[in-house]
């Protein structure tokens, strides 16, 4: 067993792990932070991202213990209590989910493109989403709500 | 009354989903609960010679591993409970809840273990020492027809093992006439259902109160209910199935699988609760997929391209085991017609058993398959009579003065085929006007001109919608004042809650946000028959609306007792009974419900029954056939077989829409998945039956850079029952393939390409080209 100890959505947590457990293991099950699904076990449909560091990262491809010491924020660190983020909000007016599996890695994604380029287009969303997988939408409302969310975080600065 | 149906309303559903606040499976813990994982055979057919669970119980953390005997002895059959329908696949064919010597798949179920944690359980399973002797096995079902072929299970006498055949007037005559004909052979894929949350159940039984609790991610949480009361002879108050978030179905969870049965069983035998999630490479193993057929049809028509006869067969992948009724093989053969008129009918349907996962309905369940004939059809004709592809549907479409139109065929409930509303021709002229088709061929001329090649596509396809035989609605207005529905329908992403909600909340004066609505708890309605064939908003809509309207009704009766005031009176608004002129007068919803549940000693007033609620069983009389026209825009890059889709329209009758967000969503999704099925997905097997495709880096699942953005035109009539509604779960998806390969054809005419296929791969497409 292992020590591992981070900062989950802004508090200090550590945990006792095998070595081989994967971020998203430790943040599902011994953070019980379970807004954060496993879609493939492949690294493929992004259900699974979170921000480590503040860049956005597919957890079930990386060990707890690659993120010692970082700073990793999860879907649930996202609104502010129970208001929502204007990202989380746009897919919300946008119908942007439907069984709202991968949704918790599109915002997330989708939270990491506008802070890369927060004046992106359609075709920087579509290319920036190809690493996550919807199975409901065809993603159509999923990119709308992106742009939807660059423009009201636009809006607040 | 002011109805809320027809609004754009944004759904009660995502506050706690975007949050991740909502519970899938997966995300359940119950204290003491462990974990499963199976072991699974590697070989298409083999026996199983031994089995050393020696290395695996030496694990520390391995609770037990249960295998074939430990079922039977148990439950004295290794029978999964099956649903005969009305045709009977040979005993051989019969699913089975763990092997005993034989294996007929890869990704078949041998053993289950139970362990602290999923790591440790899989651990388990790699340390299991199983020797197998591979057995011949068959990988393509046109093999499987050959004399000479191997049999899929050892007790097999034969791999065809049932054949419909849909047929009516007499084919042979319009092929030995002066009319034109041709012959058509086409090869359909249809690859799996990939919702993005896998299969899972969690089982929980309490030995002292000898109850059964079981959370699954499933399509049919009442038939699973009613397996493991039958399995378990327990009596369906003591097992409760509760439906937890579900990320996604599409069919694969439509089916109720040895995984869940076996994990309840354990928890029984060990009396405490256990999980087992299915992971990805699971899924592409053992979750059911639709998968190939072979069609071969011939066509007989007129000059002016009018249908005469169709007459065909085709051969379909059964996989190992039947599940259910051969219900894909049956839409097929139903469901070439489809909104056209053919005079003369005859198609047989060779159901035939491979060494495969078992094929079941994913999304459009045939009827994709069968438009793709239809459709390819039409375009031959087309392109044969040199008449545009169009104006040839056009005139073979029923037109609408002929509605109600009697298909001289039976449904598979045995009534007869009526298609009550609908307007094709009306649809399709909408399609070819708001996508400018007419004016299309200037536009591909002057593109070719800058070699540049683009093509477009048009489709019609109809669904049967709304398939029963029924579903249920309680509506109750509890002693907070609050209302609350539970239904046997199943949620999982189509907006379930939201669109019952509104439904309700029409009827009660309310808004839909302070309704709350339980789908698929199993102790909260005794009967329910889930989420499939685009089923939920008739049976579960049609029910909530009659139950709520009942409750309203009680309501006005139980105030106008007290209030001393006529019904006529009355209404219901933000939570109260109301006197219409003086609002003063009212009863809140809270008080009306407590003189329902009544007061000790005083008789409830006259004709009114105890509690304010009330459970409606909706019966569909007639099947809701929704219909939509497709029109896709594509350009083919001739170096690298590459098309991207330009433009996608749809003109969608779905009937009554109840909420055109929720709708419009839909629909998208459909076509996304169609689009996948035209370009993309494919469950890839070698020709010994061995998957060659078991993860998203091989499977290719529609992204986001492959799926256009989708505009959406209504084309409302009215389905024949209380609301008016049809189905959409599956509707974008049928017609969706054959339209982009039309169009896909058609951007290559200049090299006289013809496609025959689904799905067609860049490969593919420079391999014709070249031709």
């Amino acid at each position: 067993m292992h020590s591992v100890s981070m900062t989950v959505n802004n508090m200090v947590v550590s945990g006792d792990i095998e070595g081989r457990t994967l971020l998203v293991e430790f943040l599902r099950e011994t953070l019980r932070l379970t807004g954060t699904h496993v879609g493939c076990d492949t690294s493929q449909c992004g259900a699974c991202t979170v921000h480590v560091n503040g860049l956005s990262v597919k957890s079930c491809a990386m060990f707890a213990f690659q993120a010692e010491g970082t700073e990793v924020t999860t879907i649930e660190g996202v609104a502010d209590g129970d208001k929502l983020h204007p990202m989380q909000e746009a897919f919300r007016t946008n119908h942007g989910l439907q069984c709202g599996f991968c949704t918790p890695g599109m915002v997330m994604t989708a939270l990491a493109l506008v802070n890369e380029n927060p004046e992106l287009t359609e075709t920087d969303v579509r290319i920036g989403l190809e690493g996550n997988l919807c199975r409901c939408t065809g993603y159509q409302n999923i990119v709308k709500s992106i742009l939807d969310g660059a423009k009201a975080l636009r809006s607040q600065t | 009354m002011d109805t809320l149906i027809g609004e754009n309303r944004n759904r009660l559903e995502d506050f706690t989903l975007l949050r991740g606040q909502a519970i899938f499976l997966d995300d359940i813990k119950i204290p003491l609960m462990k974990e499963c994982a199976f072991l699974r055979s590697p070989h298409p057919h083999a026996l199983i010679k031994s089995i050393d669970l020696a290395p695996a119980l030496k694990i520390p953390g391995v609770e037990t591993i249960f295998l074939y005997d430990d079922i039977v002895s148990f439950f004295g059959t290794n029978q999964m409970p099956f649903d005969q329908g009305d045709f009977v696949a040979p005993k051989w064919s019969y699913p089975i809840i763990l092997p005993q010597y034989e294996v007929c798949f890869v990704g078949e179920a041998i053993a289950m273990v139970v362990a602290e944690n999923r790591y440790i359980a899989e651990d388990a399973v790699n340390a299991i020492r199983v020797d197998y002797e591979p057995l011949p096995a068959v990988s393509d079902c046109r093999d499987g027809l050959r004399n000479d072929s191997c049999f899929v299970h050892q007790s097999s006498n034969r791999n065809e093992i049932g054949s419909i055949i849909a047929t009516y007037g007499d084919c042979d005559p319009c092929f030995n006439s002066e009319l034109f004909s041709f012959s058509l052979s086409l090869k359909q894929h249809r690859g799996g259902a990939h919702p993005m949350e896998g299969r899972g159940v969690i089982a929980s039984y309490d030995p002292k109160n000898k109850f059964m609790c079981v959370w699954s991610s499933t399509q049919k949480p009442h038939k699973l209910r009613n397996v493991l009361s039958e399995l378990f002879q327990m009596e369906e108050e003591y097992v409760r199935v509760i439906l937890p978030e579900v990320g996604g179905g599409f069919g694969a969870k439509a089916a109720i699988y040895p995984e869940e049965l076996i994990v309840a069983f354990a928890s029984r035998k060990l009396g405490c609760p256990l999980k087992w999630t299915e992971d990805r490479r699971e899924h592409f193993l053992s979750a059911i997929q639709e998968r190939d057929q072979y069609w071969s049809v011939e066509v007989a028509f007129d000059s002016n391209g009018i249908l005469a006869a169709i007459r065909g067969t085709a051969i379909h992948d059964q996989g190992a085991y039947t599940l259910a009724e051969f219900n894909i093989p049956y839409n097929c053969a139903y469901a070439v017609p489809g909104p056209y008129i053919v005079p003369n009918y005859h198609m047989e349907v060779k159901v035939v058993e491979t060494n495969k996962v078992a094929t079941v309905p994913v999304r459009g369940a045939g009827f994709p398959e069968a438009n793709f004939v239809m459709e390819r059809i039409m375009d031959h004709i087309a392109n044969d009579l040199g008449i545009d592809r169009a104006e040839i549907r056009r005139r073979n479409l029923i037109p609408v003065d002929r509605i109600p139109y009697e298909v001289p065929l039976k449904a598979r409930d045995g009534k007869p085929m009526i298609y009550d509303s609908g307007d094709f021709i009306g649809c399709l002229d909408h399609a070819l006007k708001v996508s400018s088709y007419q004016e299309f061929s200037s536009q591909q001329q002057a593109a070719l001109a800058e070699g540049r090649y683009i093509g477009i596509g048009v489709s019609n396809m109809l669904k049967v919608t709304g398939r029963g035989p029924f579903e249920g609605g309680m509506v109750k207005i509890s002693r907070t004042g609050t209302v609350t529905i539970a239904t046997g329908a199943a949620a999982m992403g189509q907006g379930t809650k939201t669109f019952l909600a509104t439904i309700c909340a029409t009827e009660l004066g309310l808004c839909p946000s302070q309704i709350k609505v339980i789908t698929g708890d199993t102790s909260l309605i005794m009967h329910g028959v889930g989420g499939f064939a685009s089923r939920q908003a008739v049976t579960a809509g049609n029910a909530v609306h009659l139950a709520s309207r009942q409750v309203r009704q009680k309501a006005l009766l139980v105030s106008s007792h007290i209030l001393e005031r006529p019904a006529d009176d009355l209404y219901l608004a933000d939570g109260k009974v109301q006197d219409k002129k003086d609002s003063t007068i009212n009863l809140p919803f809270s008080e009306i419900s407590k003189a329902c549940s009544g007061a000790k000693g005083y008789p409830l007033p006259d004709g009114v029954a105890p509690g304010l609620e009330k459970t409606v069983y909706f019966e569909p009389k007639n099947l809701a056939y929704a219909n939509a026209s497709h029109v896709a825009e594509v350009e083919v890059d001739t170096d690298t077989g590459y098309v991207s889709i330009n433009k996608y329209l749809v003109i969608n009758d779905s009937g009554r829409i109840i909420n055109p967000v929720i709708v419009n969503g839909q629909i998208r999704g459909g076509v996304a998945h169609g689009i996948g099925n035209a370009l993309l997905e494919w469950m890839g097997y070698d020709g010994d039956a061995q998957p060659v495709v078991t993860t998203f880096a091989e499977y290719l699942l529609p992204t986001s850079n492959d799926v256009p953005n989708i505009e959406i035109y209504h084309f409302p009539t009215l389905a024949k029952n209380p609301i008016g509604v049809k189905g959409v779960g599956e509707v974008g998806t049928i017609c969706a393939a054959a339209t982009v390969i039309s169009a896909v054809e058609n951007a290559l005419r200049p090299f006289n390409v013809q496609i025959s296929e689904a799905p067609i791969s860049p490969e593919r497409l420079v391999e014709l080209i070249h031709q």
